[in-house]
């Protein structure tokens, strides 16, 4: 034993994996310090810039007090008509993908594209809206933004709903159809009521992933100073609104724009919570 | 259909199969939802064909190599945007793939169990902030802090080295080339991290202790069984990751100095094809700017394409290999 202990190889085997061993722990630590340092100047910044004149008053000019009434209710109405545009198509088509045509010739494109479409740049569809809404309706329009948003919910919601629906077991399928129920009741009745936490969970997802998105909206929802509800006309918005008073000069809006940072930074931190807690809730 | 459906019932009730209105309407119905989702998503990739065909045709395939970016007289070429892309994207694959290598090893291999769900999960929810934070965190504090404290060190240090001593020449800006790939190249690691964290889960224990078994250390497990086990799946993840900072527009437009340029100092302003996008889209007029900012897009689209079908294939790969 006495050998192996001071043999050259074991000596640097072992010094291999002790360095390797710290090597690792460092990265894990600078990335993760990183991580939370970044979190930490959100914070310290956001929670200075809230306050009541933030959820109540409209986006200023420069050099005068605000708040952001006009970007949150902007950024709610465009989230709400674009998850409710893409849900029943992404639903229905992600039922398509896990029931009919599991193993047809138009589930293989389909589910490559809607992959693809998951991490694609998020400008890109920003680009698309711009040519198909934008221009031939000739301006910038929340219609258009929300549409953006939709596309971005599309394969979020179709790739939840496949996956969840591929946990139900074929046994409950097998037993519904035994029983003489038709193919599309047993979907309804027996597939979507055992999915159903999972495929919300999906849309609760989407939901957290559309609210942080920037890039898509320059170009097709634009940007409001004033309160509009207009979904014709350029609305104001919570993503927008930060990168135009975060790029500017004047402190203020710079100030807004920390502030509107946390906000959206905890509400998609607390869907992305609830949206854990119902998936896990549902394991068990 | 209905009226055929009702006369198979009736002409062979036992054993025709029996197509009833409502199946046929919900399968069509998702069916059709099906078509129209892959419909939808190939004609992005139409349209910004169709968006730039007016660019592309007018100044050839030279656009893709042209340095010049004139709007003023009607100038385009993508050179500088293609370079900046590709340039902070390589700056934060070589920040972001050692760092997230090391924080999945730690997470899977070294981490006390008690801390491992915890720290799984708040690297998953770090992956989900907008990368908006991250653009502003960087113009706001990291920008400042480079260009007081490491940009003078590096210049001092590596500007005199010939060679690479041009990469890190030129005054501290504190935005520009560099920054934005390391802004990049943070926003990326929880993403990556993740990714390769579910890729190592993927290691059947069994391989793992018949190695540590025959005496192996920590770091040659590691080595030896879950890198070569797992290695198509890391190269998806690390693409996929790729893929993201290809395309990231938020946490690059703050920090990257948006000046059509290319300089050879990595610390020099640049622009990439998304901050490129963001910044002048809205203000740009005549037909040709436009058209060549959607050529920018469809580049963009493209590179992004096949990196993420190569990712996505590397993982299909990994996954065949766990089912078998």
């Amino acid at each position: 034993m006495k050998d192996i202990a001071h043999s050259t190889l074991y000596r640097r085997r072992k010094i291999t994996n002790v360095v390797t061993q710290t090597c690792s722990i460092l990265a894990a630590g600078i990335g993760l310090g990183a991580l939370v340092l970044i979190v930490w100047t959100l914070f310290y910044n956001g929670v200075r810039s809230i306050d009541l004149a933030i959820f109540t008053e409209m986006t200023p000019p420069p050099g005068s007090a605000g708040g952001l009434l006009n970007a949150i209710a902007g950024s709610l109405i465009m989230t709400a008509v674009g998850v409710a545009a893409a849900t029943p198509i992404a639903v229905l088509a992600g039922t398509y993908l896990a029931e009919y045509g599991r193993y047809s010739t138009l589930a293989k494109p389909t589910r490559f594209f809607t992959d693809i479409l998951l991490s694609a740049p998020s400008i890109v569809i920003g680009l698309f809206v711009y040519e198909v809404m934008v221009v031939p309706m000739g301006n910038f329009s929340a219609w258009a933004g929300a549409m953006a948003l939709a596309i971005i919910v599309v394969p979020v919601v179709v790739r939840t709903t496949e996956n969840m629906l591929g946990l139900v077991p074929d046994s409950l399928r097998e037993a519904a159809t035994a029983l003489g129920t038709p193919r599309w009741k047993v979907i309804q009745s027996v597939c979507y009521r055992a999915a159903r936490q999972g495929i919300m969970t999906g849309i609760l997802l989407a939901v957290a992933r559309v609210s942080g998105e920037t890039a898509p909206l320059l170009f097709t929802a634009l940007n409001n100073q004033f309160w509009s509800t207009d979904l014709n006309a350029p609305m104001s918005n919570m993503p927008v609104v930060i990168f135009q008073f975060a790029m500017s000069p004047y402190e203020d809006w710079q100030k807004l724009a920390w502030g509107g940072a946390l906000i959206i930074t905890l509400s998609v931190l607390s869907l992305n919570i609830v949206a854990r807690i119902a998936l896990h809730a549902k394991r068990q | 259909m209905s009226t055929a459906a009702t006369v198979t019932v009736q002409a062979a009730p036992a054993s025709a199969p029996r197509v009833l209105p409502a199946e046929a309407l919900f399968r069509n119905a998702t069916m059709g939802s099906a078509a129209f989702v892959l419909v939808l998503l190939s004609g992005i990739a139409v349209s910004l064909v169709l968006g730039g065909w007016n660019a592309l045709t007018h100044f050839g395939p030279a656009f893709l190599v042209t340095e010049v970016w004139n709007p003023v007289k009607e100038q385009f070429g993508a050179l500088v945007p293609i370079y900046g892309t590709l340039v902070t994207s390589a700056i934060a694959m070589l920040i972001g793939v050692p760092v997230s290598l090391g924080i999945a090893l730690f997470l899977t291999e070294m981490c006390p169990e008690w801390l491992r769900r915890p720290l799984g999960i708040a690297i998953e929810l770090l992956a989900g902030i907008p990368s908006i934070i991250y653009g502003m965190w960087g113009l706001f504090v990291f920008a400042p802090f480079f260009a007081a404290n490491v940009q003078p060190w590096l210049i001092d240090v590596l500007g005199p080295i010939p060679g690479i001593g041009a990469l890190f020449s030129g005054a501290p800006y504190g935005v520009g080339i560099l920054t934005a790939g390391l802004i990049l190249g943070i926003m990326v690691l929880p993403f990556i991290a993740a990714v390769i964290r579910d890729v190592f889960e993927t290691v059947p224990p069994m391989l793992k202790e018949s190695a540590y078994g025959l005496g192996c250390t920590t770091w040659e497990v590691v080595w030896h069984v879950v890198i070569p086990y797992t290695r198509v799946g890391i190269v998806g993840g690390v693409m996929l990751g790729l893929g993201r900072a290809l395309g990231e527009t938020m946490a690059v437009t703050f920090v990257i100095g948006n000046a059509h340029q290319l300089a050879a100092s990595l610390m020099a302003p640049g622009n990439t094809i998304s901050s490129a996008l963001a910044n002048e889209f809205t203000e740009a007029v005549g037909d040709l700017y436009l058209s060549s900012l959607i050529a920018l897009g469809l580049i963009l689209f493209v590179m992004t394409f096949i990196v993420l079908a190569i990712a996505k294939w590397m993982l299909a790969r990994l996954e065949l290999r766990v089912e078998r």
